[in-house]
């Protein structure tokens, strides 16, 4: 994005994309003692950004006049490697687009695959897709709770926050082997069948949780920093953020109850009870509690799935397309040419399109999936929440503080990877 | 013409008159229409049927078919829990179509990524430039024609 551009944009739709620093420049030197504007780069490596975003901001003292976000700094194609992969390979590629939710990733690319093919997936795997969901939100949640109080001041909560999200990484390589890009949903349920002894340690977990819960809204939600720091700070209209395309927690704290998971429940969600937590302040610190929330919400589910744990098959029946038991695999001579098939050549998808969207921790995140009929997709796109919600930072910070900017893009709670991809 | 099979729905119903061809699978309402026609079709779910959202923008590359690009739209109708693909087919030689900016303004940065991918031209868009490559690269890399190993190895 060029800095000083003299294309202006068009007021009328209130899009700010460039800065046009040079019309107050040319203003400053045929009038002087005019105000001068000065522009402000923030990032792409400024921490409060959580990654590579970079913020161009014109500043008039320390009000913000407009603000126009740069994206594109960590693009890896993604979307252009999709196309070369067989369709189990691209289950590796989705955890490293957002990899703060690898699991919500995992999920929407293997629920679109297999609508695609028309695959019925065993209760046992819908349930583990479920729980570890939801164990996803509760890691990002902890992620994002940690790091935003650490931009606004409270050093504390950070630690207390990683500490419970360290168990949750252990959880996840107790299920898949990894910690982060954890790959454990494929197409046609799970890759490994449940480890021993999961139960005690998702017990275990959730039992402490919510006293954890309620420790970190000790350190902050009565804390008069916090709220001085978060009320009424970066406000943005219902209406605002529905055309600007903003989705998730964001829309839940302005008071519209909006969840994919409640709205076209998919893998099972109908069968759990959970409340969609919603505030109508609008503000920082209304996300803040909608959040919190929602952690408390994600136990209760996390609860419900690790007590009503169906028995059966962690995979579909679907020879040509889920791999075969290992054991079958090195005894049986069929089940060794399907896996040497499954993994050479892959499967073929019937042609089709499909747009799938499940609720990730940051808001509705969609994969739209174009098959030919062969074994590679033919064209994926990935409506990450991050992505949408970005472009409502200018309208939510133009004409408030400076100082104010931390906290409002803190509560947008955005994952560079998952813009970019 | 909308498909026979169509006219029972009454999203797609409401659109008879600028759709040039749509499907239903997987449970999924696709309604195709004219370039010329996208604002019209746009303007008319998001005002008379309650589409608030536009979910994404994006483009598939047909090549060598013609005519090659598509312009996908998912929108969505929060109240009425409902989702549809709205899909233009524009020529490979002059990819270019009505900016849905006016409309949605979610679609601005959509646009900026289509364009940026497949060199599909938004025109009246407010500020086409390239969102995720850098300023200076040279093509557009979804398209078909355009290697996976990018053109400088």
């Amino acid at each position: 994005m060029a800095l000083a551009t003299k294309a202006d944009t068009n007021p009328d739709l209130g899009i700010t994309d460039d800065l046009v620093v040079e019309r107050d420049y040319e203003k400053h030197q045929t009038t002087p003692g005019a105000t001068r504007t000065m522009v402000l780069n923030m990032g792409p490596q400024h921490p409060s950004t959580h990654g590579v975003l970079r913020l161009l901001l014109e500043l008039d003292g320390e009000t913000i006049l407009k603000a126009a976000p740069d994206i594109g700094y960590l693009h890896t194609g993604i979307e252009k490697e999709f196309e070369a992969k067989l369709y189990q390979q691209g289950v590796t590629l989705t955890d490293r687009i957002d990899y703060l939710a690898p699991l919500s990733n995992n999920l929407v690319y293997c629920l679109a695959a297999e609508k695609l093919l028309g695959l019925e997936i065993p209760p046992l795997a819908q349930w583990t897709r479920v729980m570890l969901t939801e164990f996803t939100r509760l890691n990002s949640h902890l992620v994002w709770l940690g790091t935003h109080a650490i931009d606004i001041g409270a050093m504390s909560v950070f630690l207390y926050c990683f500490r419970e999200r360290e168990e949750i990484l252990r959880i996840f390589e107790m299920f898949s082997g990894q910690r982060m890009m954890t790959s454990y949903f494929r197409i046609g349920g799970l890759a490994l069948p449940h480890p021993r002894g999961w139960q005690k340690r998702v017990k275990d977990f959730i039992d402490i949780f919510p006293s954890r819960i309620d420790e970190y809204e000790e350190l902050l939600t009565g804390n008069r920093i916090w709220t001085g720091r978060t009320q009424g700070v970066g406000y943005i209209s219902l209406e605002d953020m529905l055309d600007l395309g903003v989705s998730g927690p964001m829309l839940r704290a302005a008071g519209l109850a909006h969840d994919v998971r409640k709205d076209a429940p998919y893998s099972g969600y109908e069968k759990f009870d959970f409340a969609v937590p919603t505030r109508t302040e609008n503000d920082v610190f209304a996300r803040y509690l909608v959040r919190v929330a929602e952690m408390r919400e994600s136990t209760r589910i996390i609860r419900q799935a690790l007590e009503g744990m169906p028995s059966g098959s962690h995979q579909a029946d679907a020879p040509g397309i889920v791999l075969p038991d290992r054991e079958k695999m090195k005894t049986q001579m069929e089940a060794l040419i399907y896996h040497f098939k499954i993994v050479t050549e892959g499967f073929r998808v019937p042609e089709g399109e499909v747009y799938q969207s499940v609720e990730s921790p940051r808001g509705e995140l969609g994969c739209y999936m174009v098959s030919d009929g062969t074994q590679k997709p033919y064209r994926v796109h990935w409506r990450g929440p991050s992505f949408g919600n970005l472009q409502a930072i200018p309208k939510m910070i133009e004409g408030t503080l400076i100082a104010d900017v931390i906290a409002a893009l803190g509560s947008m709670d955005f994952v560079l990877g998952d813009t970019d991809r | 013409m909308l498909p026979e099979s169509l006219t029972t729905y009454p999203t797609a119903a409401a659109l008879a008159d600028l759709a040039t061809g749509g499907k239903f699978e997987f449970g999924e309402l696709t309604v195709e229409v004219a370039p010329e026609n996208i604002l019209t079709a746009l303007h008319r779910l998001k005002h008379d049927l309650k589409f608030e959202r536009l979910s994404n923008v994006t483009g598939v590359d047909r090549y060598p078919a013609e005519p090659r690009f598509e312009v996908v739209y998912h929108l969505q109708c929060i109240t009425g829990k409902e989702r549809i693909r709205v899909k233009a087919r524009l020529s490979g030689a002059n990819p270019e179509i009505e900016s849905a900016v006016p409309v949605y303004r979610s679609a601005n940065w959509y646009e900026r990524e289509t364009f940026d991918f497949f060199g599909v031209r938004f025109l009246n868009h407010p500020n086409l430039t390239r969102i995720m490559m850098p300023d200076d690269w040279e093509g557009h890399p979804l398209r078909k024609d355009y290697p996976m190993t990018g053109y400088r190895y």
